[in-house]
């Protein structure tokens, strides 16, 4: 059942789906971004909390697809602790693992997000995984808007 | 009724041989847009193979050929809703561009700062967008007529929207979201005692119904031909001469026109005056083929065949646990919007599709529908003249392992 689905759908997939971390408003946030994919009217909240260029603490609110869901989860517990170009670095690492050529891909470097490496076969779905990363890379730019994948 | 002859349907569209992710395609995606029969593909191999150039223009041969078989198609068409007169079918690209066709001639002719377009909460994107640049535009204001929990419009609201100011009125005959087949001939009635013509969107509903728009006495009525088993990018804008032949031209260019000096140009009479450049010729002759294939098997006969599918589907869904029906209005045609308690449609959508079955997982371009029922997307499977029992247990047996599987 689902055979071919295994890629896509792994157990720690649905684990963060039906137990999403950091999961909650957070009231003093330095940084408030949305994200918004109207594909499939995913959305999102992403909180930053911030000391100088360092990332001290991440949370997010909104409803979402398995995909989606799961991913912002792990991002915001990879993103803790990690300065706003090392975040870069790793949202471009991400993009690489999801969109990019096969050639690109490190799997070590992305580390526990790795399991969403099967988003890119299926290529209705890149954006679900990506919404995540795009609000974070909009938040880091102290965009305040809300930003759209599409 | 004698037995519905689906398995002979079946065997005339060859794409429903296609495997999915090694599966047999099970195809529920019919109010995105419909598969073609074999028919209507080789009646567009036919027209570039044997009969294609130009129309109404050269004396040559096969300029000749491909005008009558156009207007041929116009025919067709013309019988298949029962229109008075050929002149009252204009060919656009599809229901949108009918609709924008609509507003951006006779609405910027009839429609000033103040008036109202009265529409329907559960309009497709392509119902809304036109009459909002409209109102942009022009200083006028959209009405909303609102729907209930079962996703049918509350007529009494509607009644009260209709005022001095109403300057038209645009709904959808069957909504593409909820399968709602609106009361249009109370709607047009209603409107008609104030004397406001109506438009409506019956792209969802012509593959399903027998439409007569003279019996319905509507004043527009716009279709795709995509969803009616013909090519995508044709469709038709049906409207009474009287009001075409007042409203001004939509686009410039050839085929429109009369007479072109410097000065002045003089436009062509209907049909032509809404068909400027060279046409799309094989696809309005494939939408002729489209209608020929439907009027063998007879409307009636698919809207009971497709009535049944409906009632067994709804059946079926309403015994998974945790599956709640999104547009349950007392008449519908058959579609199936559904949601699943805690896994998102997008995920629905992915999962099935790995069984070989195609649903729409998303807002059907119909976001307002979404706000009201206050779900981000749903799943959507719509049913076709093709499908069968036996694909509905295949759809709901992923249903119900897709639950299990996300425990």
């Amino acid at each position: 059942m689902f055979d071919d689905l295994r890629d896509l759908y792994q157990e720690v997939i649905f684990d963060h789906n039906r137990n999403p971390r950091n999961f909650y408003v957070m009231e003093e946030a330095d940084r408030k971004v949305e994200g918004f994919n109207p594909l499939c009217g995913d959305r999102l909240t992403l909180f930053l909390k911030m000391d100088g260029d360092k990332i001290t603490d991440a949370s997010f609110q909104g409803s979402g697809c398995a995909i989606s869901t799961a991913s912002v989860s792990l991002m915001t517990e990879i993103v803790k602790g990690l300065t706003e170009v090392e975040a870069e670095a790793l949202f471009a690492k991400f993009h690489a693992m999801t969109t990019g050529k096969e050639e690109e891909i490190d799997l070590e470097a992305v580390g526990k997000l790795a399991v969403l490496a099967g988003v890119r076969e299926y290529p209705a779905r890149v954006k679900c995984a990506t919404l995540a990363w795009h609000t974070l890379d909009a938040a880091l730019k102290n965009e305040q808007a809300s930003i759209s994948t599409e | 009724m004698s037995q519905f002859p689906v398995e002979k349907i079946r065997a005339d569209f060859p794409i429903l041989k296609e495997k999915i992710r090694n599966k047999p395609l099970v195809y529920l995606d019919n109010a995105a847009s419909c598969q073609k029969p074999q028919q209507v593909i080789d009646s567009i191999v036919h027209c570039y193979s044997h009969e294609y150039a130009n129309v109404h223009r050269g004396v040559h041969t096969l300029s000749v050929r491909a005008t009558d078989r156009y207007e041929g198609a116009r025919e067709k068409i013309q019988h298949f809703i029962n229109a008075q007169s050929t002149k009252e079918i204009i060919f656009t690209r599809g229901a949108t561009e009918a609709i924008n066709l609509v507003a951006q001639t006779f609405g910027k002719a009839n429609i000033k700062a103040g008036d109202e377009i009265l529409i329907t909460a559960m309009e497709h994107h392509s119902n809304i967008v036109p009459w909002q640049m409209l109102c942009e535009e022009t200083g006028a204001v959209l009405k909303v007529a609102p729907i209930n929990l079962q996703g049918e419009l509350i007529f009494a609201e509607f009644e009260k929207l209709i005022s001095d100011k109403t300057r038209l009125v645009s709904v959808v005959h069957m909504s593409n979201a909820l399968g709602t087949i609106n009361p249009v001939k109370k709607i047009i009635a209603a409107a008609k005692a104030k004397n406001i013509p109506v438009l409506l969107d019956g792209a969802q509903a012509i593959p399903h119904l027998a439409v007569d728009v003279q019996a319905l006495d509507c004043d527009f009525y716009v279709f795709s031909g995509h969803k009616l088993y013909a090519p995508s990018g044709i469709g038709v804008l049906y409207g009474k001469q009287a009001l075409l032949e007042a409203m001004p031209p939509y686009q410039g260019g050839g085929d429109m026109i009369l007479r072109v000096t410097f000065d002045e140009t003089e436009y062509n009479g209907l049909p032509y005056k809404f068909e400027a450049g060279t046409p799309n010729i094989a696809d309005a002759i494939g939408l002729g083929a489209a209608i020929d294939y439907l009027t063998d098997i007879g409307m009636d006969n698919i809207a009971a065949y497709e009535a049944e599918l409906l009632d067994y589907a709804t059946e079926k869904a309403l015994q998974i646990d945790g599956l709640r029906i999104i547009g349950e209005a007392a008449d519908k045609g058959a579609i199936l919007s559904f949601v699943l308690d805690k896994i998102h449609p997008h995920d629905i959508g992915t999962m099935l599709d790995s069984l070989g079955i195609a649903v729409r997982a998303g807002h059907h371009c119909a976001m307002p529908v979404m706000d009201f029922f206050e779900v981000p997307a749903t799943a959507r499977a719509s049913f076709a003249m093709y499908n069968t029992k036996e694909e509905i247990d295949v759809l709901m047996a992923g249903i119900e392992d897709l639950i299990k599987i996300f425990g």
